[in-house]
């Protein structure tokens, strides 16, 4: 009876081929989105009473809270970009027996996500 | 590029070794060479020992799938002048037990491949009198793309998913089930879900999307898995609005 070899991935599989880490990166940049969620919970709290804010808002002055920010906002757009170039594949439009384009596809979710995020930043600082 | 190449092959032979093994062979450079054209000199010329599969040579029987350099490829649409390295490495395909040199077990993917159901299913059998099921080339359209599948397994050793978890049915096989689902002469989609959103189906896919970057036919499993997930999730939803009314 012959012996069958069997490889099992390694745990450093995503380190083997680029694309592997790319996708463990996309993965990853998620929880920065997540982690960022207690800052609102705690925005929403402070929300009760002034003295409450002032302490949430001098937070948000400081220079570890605009790092953070910074940060949060390039994985988020990382994230959020991959997702975006995803979406042609699940995403199968036809118009006319014609299989509406990709890119248009692309395009689209793109600009939308770009205009509700500048309407979200205009209604918070106008 | 160089007047000689080095084919790194990767060597197992279990009735006479305990552990794999790579073995370099010399080959004369030729611009014309596909990798499965320097294979079968070395077999024919250097080692009759070396073992791989092969067969249509045109990139269409699927047979030759192989790793080189690192990735899943048709050995017989792969030039060796695409490399500009001198020594090339060949393995088998990943994910899959090897039996011998660069030839693998293929029964897991052959025993998946039937459990969606990958034929017309019908409410009713139409008789023989009534003739042909026929179809508009619009209606063809939306499914072709998942018909050219070869079943080469290069999305199977690409699918890092299916090489931690060999029970995930899988890129080919569940792109062929979407292939079925989209068909207009197709009344199957209910009887094919319970294997496609079992919990070893599509929701174990976690878009790594290099099934679909490997495929020589450009047939996009990656796609095939997410619009299936999308599809079975309206259904479900409709269900819970207007009982009765889920695909």
């Amino acid at each position: 009876m012959s012996r069958e070899l069997t490889h099992p991935l390694p745990r450093s599989w995503w380190l083997k081929r680029p694309p592997y880490f790319r996708f463990m990166m996309r993965e990853l940049t998620s929880v920065a989105v997540f982690a960022y969620t207690p800052l609102l919970i705690w925005a929403l709290w402070s929300a009760a009473d002034a003295a409450s804010f002032s302490v949430f808002y001098e937070f948000l002055r400081g220079p570890l809270s605009v790092w953070l920010h910074v940060v949060v906002l390039v994985l988020a757009v990382y994230h959020t970009g991959t997702w975006i170039a995803l979406t042609p594949s699940v995403l199968v439009l036809w118009r006319n027996d014609e299989q509406v384009d990709p890119n248009l596809i692309t395009g689209t979710t793109a600009m939308l996500f770009l205009s509700v995020s500048v309407g979200v930043v205009w209604l918070v600082l106008v | 590029m160089p007047e000689q190449t080095v084919l790194e092959v990767y060597r197992y032979l279990p009735d006479e070794e305990t552990e794999p093994r790579f073995q370099s062979y010399e080959i004369t450079y030729r611009d014309s060479w596909v990798v499965l054209d320097a294979l079968d000199h070395i077999k024919t010329e250097i080692d009759p020992t070396l073992s791989f599969r092969w067969s249509c040579r045109m990139g269409v029987c699927g047979s030759c799938g192989m790793t080189v350099n690192g990735e899943p490829k048709l050995t017989c649409e792969t030039f060796i002048r695409d490399y500009n390295t001198e020594t090339i490495k060949i393995e088998p395909l990943a994910h899959f037990p090897v039996i011998r040199d660069l030839v693998i077990n293929m029964q897991d993917f052959m025993e998946k491949l039937p459990t969606v159901s990958p034929w017309l299913i019908t409410d009713e059998d139409k008789p023989l009198e009534a003739g042909e099921y026929l179809q508009t080339p619009a209606q063809m359209a939306r499914y072709k793309r998942f018909s050219m599948c070869i079943n080469c397994m290069l999305c199977y050793s690409a699918c890092p998913v299916y090489g931690l978890n060999s029970l995930f049915t899988g890129p080919a096989a569940l792109a062929l089930a979407e292939r079925y689902n989209l068909d207009s002469r197709d009344e199957g989609t209910q009887e094919r879900s319970d294997v496609v959103t079992a919990h070893d189906g599509i929701w174990r896919c976690t878009y790594v999307g290099e099934c679909t970057k490997v495929c020589p036919k450009d047939v996009d499993p990656a796609g095939a898995i997410q619009m299936l997930k999308l599809s079975y999730a309206l259904d479900w939803a409709k269900s819970l609005v207007l009982p009765g009314r889920g695909r």
